[in-house]
């Protein structure tokens, strides 16, 4: 047997009044949408998206063909190929990423003595055609040379924190 | 017999007064319902096609009118393409005897609270045809669902309408408007307000709407009776379902909220300063008012078990409008004032 008081409670429809006034009160509220195009959440500067090979000030490119990032990715993403340039130094002949296999652990970068390969921010990009998944040398290149100050401004924003 | 032409333009001409802008209002209020969904969300809903998304409901037109309308194998297909018609043509054929203001009235018969009646519940046809001729189970048992809850809840808003009628003594909704005369406190929201309430509960239910959509219930049965509908077919079924519940908004201001009557009547100040405003527009103010309150609901409630909405419908609402006509009898022969002198 419900007690009185409920009854009266559930013909006055209390509880639906107090949902409603929930509700109500979020119709109000400041609305917290991004509209993504033009606004962007923030990206925390160890974000690890597409992978980049990065140069010297001076053009001279980081890589010394170590080979500790071949040897530390456990997806076995990396192959890199090494020969003696013409000046004598080390240098890679081959380097590529599998973007199929990698799986954004960042270990390469970790492991890198001379911050050659990294990884930027960069999270829109799309393969159109069978064999894109492979990025080369010069691809890396390419994308450390475009955003070198992006990639930059990331790593000097997360030094004071290693 | 030239005069009979003139009359009979006349007349299409107000048809198409009330039918064109009754369109109009649904595309804009499946574009209200989404951004207070959206605004309920916290999120700020459709806002790209045009100035805040204000030609949403053009593209979602122009979509759909696109779109191929595909008959089903083995379905019934005179009383598939039948049955949106049927839904829209009750939905829209109510509006011929709402009363927009003092003069402006299609058909100003004497039982059109009976004819109003008559409609809605007719629009359950257009469902079951739907259901059954589709050649779907989920579309069947959305039409059964929807049949047995329309049929259900038209007998409280039956009774919640005999309240009105016993009030205003009349069934002409012109008449039952201007019984309410003399401001807010003397429509029939305060002395029927049991009515009103179950009117309104029982006009959600009617019209299939959260948290009374068990005929749609997206969760269980896809998208019940419509659910084998496509294209323009669907569209329709769409407009009929926004159309009846501006026509259940319309009635529930023209019943208990006192139609294009001004709530300031007969106060000593703000009566005169708002004098000016035409009917018409307090008329629109009051259903703008129920049908932000269907939009509210849906945003609040989580759909009812089809045993509670029966419970509801036949334990609840029925015996709280037979107890309260016997009420409503009593202060009527007392003449309580200021309502049944």
């Amino acid at each position: 047997m419900r007690s009185f008081k409920d009854i009266a409670k559930s013909f006055m429809l209390w509880e639906l009044l107090v949902g409603l006034k929930l509700t109500g009160r979020y119709v109000l509220s400041k609305k917290i949408t991004i509209q993504y195009p033009e606004e962007k959440t923030p990206m925390s500067a160890r974000f690890r998206g597409l992978h980049a090979l990065r140069r010297y000030p001076n053009g001279e490119e980081r890589c010394i063909a170590c080979k500790l990032c071949e040897a530390v990715c456990p997806a076995l993403a990396i192959t890199i190929e090494s020969a003696p340039r013409e000046d004598g130094s080390r240098r890679t002949t081959r380097y590529d990423i599998d973007l199929f296999k990698c799986i954004y652990c960042g270990f390469c970068e970790e492991s890198c003595p001379v911050d050659s390969i990294v990884e930027t921010d960069l999270s829109h990009y799309h393969f159109e055609n069978r064999g894109e998944n492979i990025m080369t040398k010069p691809m890396l290149l390419a994308i450390g040379d475009r955003y070198e100050t992006d990639i930059a401004k990331a790593r000097s924003d997360d030094a004071p924190y290693r | 017999m030239m005069n009979l032409l003139i009359s009979l333009v006349w007349i299409v001409l107000k048809v198409l007064l009330i039918a064109l802008p009754l369109l109009g209002a649904v595309a804009y209020m499946t574009l209200a319902e989404r951004k207070i969904l959206a605004y309920a969300h916290v999120r700020i809903g459709p806002n790209r096609v045009g100035l805040f998304g204000l030609l949403q409901p053009l593209a979602d037109g122009v979509k759909l009118f696109f779109k191929e309308v595909i008959i089903p194998t083995k379905a019934n297909s005179i009383v598939f393409i039948l049955a949106p018609i049927v839904s829209f043509a009750t939905a829209a054929a109510a509006w011929a005897v709402i009363p927009f203001s003092p003069s402006w009235i299609l058909a100003n018969v004497n039982a059109s609270l009976l004819y109003v009646l008559a409609l809605t519940s007719l629009g359950v046809y257009g469902i079951m045809m739907a259901g059954w001729s589709s050649n779907s189970k989920y579309a069947l048992l959305g039409a059964m669902r929807s049949t047995a809850q329309v049929v259900s809840y038209e007998i409280a808003m039956g009774f919640a309408l005999v309240g009105v009628l016993m009030a205003a003594d009349s069934t002409n909704l012109q008449d039952i408007v201007l019984h309410q005369q003399g401001g807010f406190w003397h429509w029939y929201w305060l002395p029927l307000l049991p009515m009103f309430i179950v009117y309104w509960i029982s006009g959600v239910a009617e019209t299939n709407r959260a948290p009374f959509d068990m005929a749609e219930g997206e969760a269980e049965i896809v998208a019940g009776f419509h659910v084998e509908y496509s294209g323009m077919s669907f569209a329709i079924f769409f407009l009929a379902e926004y159309a009846n519940m501006i026509l259940i908004s319309a009635l529930a201001s023209v019943l208990f909220l006192g139609g294009w009557l001004s709530p300031f009547e007969g106060i000593p100040f703000l009566g005169p300063l708002f004098a000016f405003v035409p009917g018409i527009v307090w008329f629109f103010a009051k259903m703008g008012f129920f049908l932000f309150l269907y939009v509210w609901l849906r945003a609040t409630f989580p759909r009812y078990r089809y045993d509670q909405i029966m419970h509801l419908g036949w334990k609840v609402l029925i015996p709280v409008t037979i107890v309260w006509i016997v009420i409503e009898g009593l202060l009527i022969q007392l003449k309580v004032a200021p309502w049944f002198n």
